[in-house]
């Protein structure tokens, strides 16, 4: 019977680490000029330096190093006027050199903080985490490993190398220990993740899709006795693919480390990969035997050296703050809390965002996002930005619904025709025949004809009984198929049984 | 013709004397004669050296104007990657492996029209001092085929000799450019460290590896040196500033009023007697040109040989950890990928380069990082800053260039520190990324075999070596009667 989390934090106190690794949507790699486009057929994306030919030299992108700086400011870091790339020398047949070129203790950006805000029963909260670092390095290839059960390398026949990601830039940002989160640690951790991720896709860096691995989050998890000053042994959770992930991976962790401390078991310092499907962890690399990678100073790059001037002109092109943006979103729109929250849980704020920037009425736009659109992204296990539907198309339903030639119900149909990628607005009403019948000759036909087939019905109306109407109007609705508007054919009836 | 300078062959085509082609053959005849005793060349590119030789001659029969070395045949050391051309470094872990990009030198090269003639044996990895330690057999000294010819570049300083080929490139992380010149009575230069693109040279030690040209006579190299120098935006420690005038230097050898700084502590003790005397005789011919001689005093040299076989070691553990037998080169093993990397590194590598990696590995290791990779590059700084300090006192530095003449093969194989111990005297520009040169100063009185006169110069200013190396060269030569590879015993078809 597992440790309930309400047990945990009665006894023990959590602390956090947090390292988050971004790939930069830079047009080209950190050290070549071979593209970064995602999905690529393998090993087509390569040349000779990236893939550690011998003879070739890197390059740094200078993209690369304004973007990181971007990322370093926003964070409100330090700007290293003077830092280094270091090579960090192991062998791992993906990585083309058998060493990473990274940062190492010259750091490009030092010393930041992100205060993010959660929703909780004793109202909202607020928390400021510490940034410690924010460094430029190499991604690695990929393997395949091929013909085992699992995909893992454990049990494959063979791998196979795919060098395409090989070289793309990758900012890794690293938290100072978070303490004094207790209970809230998952959502803190959560929340931390979603408002960097925010701040990430506003400066336009990267498309930080976690599910695609363009943000990867390796979450330090330790408990320590309440009281007690010495931080506990941590474990390192990686494979944490989504937000909710995040929450589960460390309330997990902190469980189970719980169970282990009780029954006066020691916690292992190693890498955990977190599992969708169970909400577990299971053991990686033992990291008891810290690895030696004997960094040095990556002799073939000259040190990075930004101008003061460089560092003000992007600083002066940074966007608003997210925590900014949503206040001033909130204050337009008069949402409640709960309400916005709602939309930044579900990520859907900034297609609210563009929908209502398209003409729609902000609460239509919350409610199309947030209801429909939401659950069929939630049925998929999606996205909601990653469904064939666009605010453009949401506005557009809106439109029509204002105008009256869509109802909520047809206009239902139509967004499950756009997510099924059936075309635009304009073609499915045409192919599907969607339209609001609002001819008044042909509704007062049906109406003529539900009359005929239950005069009984129809005379208790007459003499006053306007709930039995009911009965009529769900006959003309069935007559035209559903596309009838309601309402219209109500006040029809009404009128031509002389209660209108 | 094949006993004449580049210059000399470059104005023979330009008059139409002799075709690149017929130049070119010339050569690849002597290769073919010769090679057998000397063993400079691992790869001999016959129909691409022909190729190329006839589009030179085509562009030059159709009135285009050609670069000054346009047509002469070279030899290039096998550390520079060539598209299409094996490339082993003198290693078996590359055998069989064929780059496919060039190098910029080998761009260079082809734009320039000189003609690629093979790739040259060389120490593996660029790790000797002798090429006895090439996975291809050593090559051997045309003055004496029982010696070495240098190393690590001793491929192509024995082509030179030999009269295979005209103009060579060498490459230089603690004197393989100048050692090999030195004990074959030819000229190597070292220019300033990213006066010459890295990109495609195969590294062993990215902070001190330079490619620089070798020759017969000093105005040779320094056209060499001019057609591969220059900046170049793949290689990111590349100098981005105007080429030092190396040719117009060279035309106009002259040391009048010049200062020339002796380093003391690059004499003496270790030094063979005919090569000091040699050296002291150049020094005299330079004063009666009317330099000023002084002596400098570099007291951090004495470290320059201890911080060396730190750093290069240390950078090369990591260069050479990419031959792993995933992408290229050999394959040996089975299982894991860990077990095939370790097999392959196993048989891939030999006796010297292991003994390299396991140095640096160990002297980057956590816990002993600062006390030897941290101290080397404190020395490092100290001995660019005694180079700074005899600058001011000197325009230009000389020294014997090696302390001997050419060993015997296998003299010093069991020896590493004797062996390293040839390089005392070139290590410092290399610590230091400033320019080396090394010319011909006679031939020792002991055995009869060539010595070299080293000269160094700041920074970018390599200009000074050309200068000072032309002067003296024209005395020695009228002195001697002419070039001292006249002496040389002559190799003939077996």
């Amino acid at each position: 019977m597992a440790l309930k989390f309400e047990d945990v934090i009665a006894k023990y106190e959590p602390a956090l680490g947090l390292e988050v690794h971004v790939e930069l949507g830079t047009a080209s790699k950190m050290f070549c000029g071979c593209n970064t486009v995602f999905g690529a057929a393998a090993n087509t994306q390569t040349c000779p330096v990236c893939l550690g030919l011998p003879g070739a030299l890197p390059v740094v992108n200078g993209k690369a190093i304004e973007y990181t700086i971007a990322i370093g400011l926003a964070l409100n870091c330090s700007i290293a006027p003077y830092s280094r790339f270091a090579r960090k020398n192991y062998f791992y047949p993906d990585m083309p050199k058998n060493f990473q070129t990274s940062q190492y203790d010259e750091p490009i950006c030092t010393n930041g903080y992100l205060d993010i805000t959660i929703d909780t029963d004793e109202g909202s909260k607020d928390f400021r985490i510490e940034i410690e670092r924010v460094h430029m390095e190499e991604d690695t290839g990929k393997s395949l490993h091929m013909g085992g059960a699992t995909g893992r390398i454990h049990g494959a026949d063979y791998s196979l190398l795919d060098y395409n990601r090989a070289g793309i830039p990758l900012v890794e940002i690293v938290t100072k220990v978070v303490y004094g989160c207790g209970k809230y640690a998952p959502e803190v951790a959560r929340a931390y993740v979603s408002e960097l991720r925010d701040i990430l896709r506003g400066l336009g860096v990267s498309d930080v899709k976690m599910e695609q691995g363009s943000l990867r989050c390796d979450a330090n998890v330790s408990l320590r006795p309440i009281g007690s000053e010495k931080l506990g042994t941590r474990s390192e959770t990686k494979n944490v693919n989504s937000l909710k992930s995040v929450e589960r991976a460390i309330r997990s962790e902190m469980i189970r480390h719980a169970e282990l401390l009780n029954s006066n078991q020691r916690v292992i310092q190693e890498t955990r990969h977190f599992h969708e499907d169970t909400g577990l962890t299971t053991s990686g690399r033992s990291k008891e035997q810290a690895e030696d990678y004997r960094y040095f100073p990556e002799p073939d790059l000259v040190p990075i050296a930004p101008s003061k001037e460089l560092i003000a002109k992007i600083a002066a092109t940074l966007p608003e703050k997210p925590s900014v943006r949503r206040k001033k979103l909130q204050e337009a729109w008069q949402v409640p809390d709960k309400e916005m929250a709602a939309m930044i849980n579900a990520d859907v704020l900034d297609l609210v965002e563009a929908t209502v920037k398209l003409g729609a009425d902000p609460t239509r736009a919350r409610s199309w996002w947030l209801g429909e659109i939401a659950r069929i992204a939630n049925e998929k296990a999606v996205a909601a930005a990653d469904l064939a539907i666009s605010a453009a198309d949401v506005a557009e339903v809106i439109a029509l619904i204002v105008k009256g030639e869509l109802t909520d119900k047809l206009a239902r149909q139509v967004v499950e025709a756009l997510i099924n990628g059936e075309g635009s607005v304009a073609k499915i009403i045409e192919t599907r025949g969607i339209k609001v019948v609002s001819d008044d000759s042909s509704l007062m036909a049906a109406i003529e004809r539900a009359i005929a087939a239950a005069p009984d019905v129809a005379e208790k109306v007459r003499g006053g009984n306007i709930p039995a109407s009911g009965a009529l109007i769900g006959a003309v609705m069935k007559d035209s198929k559903g596309q009838a508007d309601a309402a219209k054919v109500r006040d029809l009836l009404l009128k031509h049984l002389g209660q209108g | 013709m094949i006993n004449k300078s580049a210059v000399e062959m470059a104005e023979a085509l330009n008059k139409g004397e002799i075709t690149s082609v017929e130049l070119t053959k010339a050569h690849l005849k002597q290769i073919s004669e010769v090679d057998g005793q000397v063993h400079a060349f691992l790869h001999v590119d016959t129909q691409g050296a022909l190729e190329q030789a006839s589009q030179v001659d085509a562009k030059r029969s159709a009135g285009e104007k050609l670069p000054a070395l346009a047509g002469v045949p070279l030899a290039l050391k096998d550390v520079l990657v060539q598209k299409g051309i094996p490339t082993t470094c003198g290693s078996k872990m590359l055998e069989g492996w064929r780059p496919p990009y060039d190098s910029t030198v080998v761009r260079k090269l082809k734009e320039n029209g000189i003609v690629i003639l093979g790739k040259t044996n060389m120490d593996e990895f660029a790790m000797g001092s002798s090429t006895e330690n090439s996975a291809y057999g050593p090559s051997r000294n045309p003055w004496d085929l029982t010696r070495i010819p240098g190393g690590s570049g001793g491929g192509s300083s024995a082509s030179l000799a030999s009269f295979q080929a005209p103009l060579a490139i060498g490459t230089d992380t603690g004197g393989s450019i100048r050692q090999p010149a030195a004990v074959t009575g030819t000229v190597g230069v070292k220019p300033t460290y990213g006066g010459v693109s890295r990109y495609g040279l195969v590294a062993f030690s990215s902070s001190l590896d330079q490619a620089g040209p070798c020759a017969r006579t000093v105005l040779d190299a320094a056209y060499l040196h001019e057609a591969i120098a220059g900046h170049d935006p793949l290689d990111s420690t590349s100098i981005n500033a105007p080429v030092p005038a190396v040719v117009a230097a060279a035309k106009n050898g002259n040391v009048k009023g010049m200062k020339i700084g002796v380093i003391k502590e690059l004499q003496g003790d270790g030094y063979q007697a005919g090569v000091l005397k040699l050296f002291n005789e150049s020094l005299e011919i330079l004063a009666s040109l009317g330099a000023e001689i002084v002596e400098v005093s570099c007291k951090y040299f004495d470290y320059a040989l201890a911080a060396y076989y730190l750093i290069a070691p240390s950078e090369c553990s990591s260069n050479l950890a990419r031959f792993d037998a995933m992408r290229y080169g050999i394959r040996n093993g089975q299982g894991s990928a860990e077990e095939v990397m370790n097999a392959t590194r196993q048989i891939g590598f030999g006796r010297e380069v292991k003994r390299r990696i396991i140095l640096g590995t160990y002297a980057l290791s956590s816990g002993y990082y600062d006390a030897y990779y941290g101290s080397a590059q404190k020395v490092r700084t100290l001995i660019s800053r005694d180079f700074e300090s005899a600058f001011k006192l000197a325009d230009v530095l000389v020294s014997p260039t090696a302390p001997t003449t050419a060993f015997k093969i296998g003299e010093k194989s069991n020896d590493p520190i004797a062996m390293y111990l040839n390089d005392i005297a070139t290590i410092p520009t290399n610590l230091a990324g400033i320019g080396g040169m090394s010319l011909p100063s006679g031939l020792a009185a002991e055995d009869g075999l060539p010595a070299g006169f080293q000269i160094m110069a700041p920074a970018m200013k390599d200009d000074l070596m050309y200068k000072v190396g032309a002067a003296l060269e024209a005395e020695l030569n009228t002195k001697w009667q002419g070039p001292i590879l006249n002496s040389a015993p002559k190799l003939g078809a077996k």
